[in-house]
């Protein structure tokens, strides 16, 4: 069978897959709908959770970011995985016990005031909206690379199917569809890397087989890499930091709390039957996530590997020098993954020299010492970009594997994008029925009315999620990290402070979300412009970029967070405590028992 | 029913304080501060300290997360205010 065919048989089936399930659980009622009736169990939960968590930018960039920044690539790994331990200790089991549906609910209801849930509301439909466009797109490109279709074409397929499972199955059918969609996602991630981890270590761990020696060889894979990368000009592998050590540490610090602040994840706690399960099922996901995470640095050393023994053999296998004039290969005799590749432009080769020769090296290298061999080689700069998406899509093809592993790859990253599209419009449709429609505009709605309402959201978002997939609005690569920073700066800092600490008031929590969520986005905002729009940077009057002693605009939302603390402490003090109600509502929240299911009352 | 809320409450405190002081020290003091120093050492082909950022930090993660939901499940059991 040839590959094209393979490709649409096996995602086909797995649509058909996703489909059967929504029609088997459909949602009847309001608690149903928002959070699967709080009957599934912590194991399914923490599958779900972490297909929800685990979106196209976890399947498809991250490797390839990894191997791109060696060592500094893992903060992606610890701040995306090290979050759950704050979520299952700090926020999970306290807002389960709470009770209800969402997380503006809960600031709302704890400091006694609209004004703090319609806050509330605002950050949670930015972080999600923001988040969901990237989805979009990556159902775009997934779909035109595997299944030949334009890009256009593969989301209006991708909204129809998400929109068939979301809306009748609400947050029950969606549960379900995302343990199926972890499954699909999981063995498309692990099968090439078992594979490739043989051929190049031959254990076929690849946990195991990125700290093992190259087979054949009494070097370990890892010391051969950074001996090879550093012959290239590149930074050492094992150690190559991004930016400054100061910088990586308030990086990963930002992706922790936006994670655990993020609500999409938090909703998820709301779907099991006990606070104690809350607690356990943030460990399940966390086993579930880390399957495809500690992979992940494997894939990117691997892939690195490959990519450099593709082009210079034998620098690689043996001991050659990587300035002979023979040591790369000639472009004519190039393998066919990368003639398929070149096609969809990733990947680019112009020959600058005229040798025929494919040259990849850092040409901004400086070291003065690298310099002065290049030169000397005749090397007039590097000849071959790689986009880093293409790692983890390219991997089976490298590696020359069947084509059944190739198209189940093609399912899995499709997995990994519906699956966290469904979760962020779940939330993104509770936080519009419920918390506006019922919780502001319109209380006396009926169950019944309010389930309409949720589901005509969900289709709403659906199409405005669409829309902005087939219009990316041109800053959708940086809104990702507004996605965090929001998450991180204002929603995880007030309900921390909501569970903790019974004095907070509202004025204090208010007063910290504004100014969390202020301080982030003018820092934000000062390098990428003013609602992202293109020429209203304002680097000067904060000194010039990443003028906050070194630090990104990515890894800001920490020092948000740390405001908005501060502040809300500060103006605390200065105003009135809480009334005595809501004291005792916190100690409630503090013990497990007297957990009833999920109702959602206002 | 009257609880003892406020020894349930400094329980739950102290374990959590343990908890975060692991989580920095594998993930912020192994993996970022003193990644350096640790990848003097080795496991197997690994640097220490690039083990602890790129798989170290994750494995003690999970083991962290079910050793408090076990010992916050004796500290709900302890003070009684465990569900059924």
């Amino acid at each position: 069978m040839d590959l094209q065919t393979t490709i649409y048989l096996v995602v086909g089936a797995s649509f058909a897959l996703y489909i059967g399930i929504a029609i088997w659980s459909r949602a009847g009622s309001t608690s149903e709908f928002y959070v699967a009736g709080s009957g599934v169990n912590p194991v399914m939960n923490g599958m779900a959770t972490a297909a929800d968590w685990m979106s196209a930018a976890s399947f498809i960039s991250m490797a390839g970011l990894i191997s791109n920044m060696g060592y500094g690539g893992g903060l992606f790994l610890m701040g995306w995985t090290g979050g759950y331990v704050l979520l299952a200790m700090l926020l999970a089991p306290y807002l389960r016990k709470f009770g209800k549906f969402t997380v503006p609910q809960f600031i709302g209801d704890r400091f006694y005031s609209k004004s703090a849930s319609t806050v509330a509301v605002l950050c949670l439909l930015v972080a999600s909206l923001t988040y969901i466009i990237g989805q979009m797109t990556g159902v775009g490109v997934a779909f035109s690379r595997f299944l030949g279709v334009s890009s256009d074409v593969g989301i209006y397929v991708g909204m129809g199917i998400v929109f068939l499972y979301a809306v009748f199955g609400g947050m029950k059918g969606i549960t379900y569809t995302q343990v199926a969609q972890y499954v699909v996602l999981i063995l498309a991630y692990t099968i090439p890397a078992i594979f490739i981890s043989l051929q190049l270590t031959g254990n076929p761990i690849p946990q195991l087989g990125l700290g093992s020696n190259l087979s054949g060889q009494d070097i370990s894979l890892l010391a051969k890499l950074d001996q090879v990368v550093t012959e290239l000009g590149f930074g050492k592998y094992t150690t190559s930091l991004p930016g400054s050590t100061l910088n990586m540490f308030v990086y990963t610090m930002s992706l922790m709390i936006g994670t655990a602040g993020l609500p999409h994840v938090i909703m998820r706690f709301f779907t099991v039957p006990k606070v104690s399960d809350a607690r356990l099922s943030a460990g399940w996901a966390l086993v579930f996530i880390a399957i495809l995470y500690t992979t992940a640095p494997a894939v990117a050393a691997m892939a690195k590997t490959n990519l450099v023994r593709t082009i210079t053999p034998g620098v690689v296998l043996g001991k050659a020098d990587p300035f002979a004039a023979d040591a790369a290969i000639k472009y004519d005799e190039r393998p066919d993954w990368m003639k398929r590749w070149e096609k969809t432009g990733l990947l680019k080769f112009t020959d600058k020299n005229g040798d025929g020769r494919i040259q990849y090296y850092n040409d901004a290298t400086k070291s003065a010492d690298i310099k002065a061999k290049m030169d000397a080689a005749g090397w007039k700069g590097n000849e071959l970009s790689v986009n880093a998406d293409i790692i983890v899509l390219a991997n089976p093809e490298i590696a020359l594997l069947p084509n059944w592993v190739i198209a189940l790859v093609a399912a899995g990253g499709l997995a990994a994008a519906l699956s966290t599209a469904a979760g962020l419009l779940m939330a993104i449709s509770a936080a519009i029925s419920h918390d506006l429609v019922k919780g502001i505009f319109k209380p006396d709605i009926s169950e019944k009315g309010e389930l309409m309402a949720g589901k005509i959201a969900m289709a709403l978002s659906i199409v405005v999620a669409g829309y902005l997939g087939l219009n990316p609005p041109g800053f959708a690569a940086g809104t990702v990290a507004l996605a965090f920073g929001i998450a991180a700066s204002s929603l995880f800092p007030a309900i921390m402070m909501g569970i903790f600490s019974k004095k907070m008031n509202k004025e204090g929590a208010i007063a910290g979300m504004l100014s969390g969520l202020f301080i982030t986005l003018f820092y934000v905002f000062a390098h990428k412009g003013i609602f992202f729009i293109k020429g209203t940077e304002y680097l000067g009057v904060i000194g010039g970029a990443n003028s906050f002693f070194g630090i990104t605009p990515e890894a800001f939302g920490a020092i948000g967070a740390l405001v908005n603390f501060a502040v809300a402490f500060l103006v605390d003090k200065v105003t009135k405590e809480p009334p005595e109600h809501i004291q005792h509502m916190v100690e409630a929240v503090r013990i497990p028992r007297g957990s009833k299911a999920v109702d959602g009352a206002h | 029913m009257k609880h003892d809320s406020q020894g349930y409450w400094q329980a739950t405190l102290g374990l959590l304080t343990k908890v975060l002081i692991i989580w920095f020290l594998v993930s912020f003091g192994a993996g970022i501060l003193f990644a350096d120093l640790l990848n003097g050492i080795h496991l197997g082909g690994y640097p220490l300290g690039f083990w602890f950022a790129q798989q170290g930090s994750i494995y003690v993660f999970i083991a962290l997360i079910f050793w408090y939901a076990k010992k916050m499940g004796e500290i709900d059991r302890r003070f009684d205010v465990h569900e059924d």
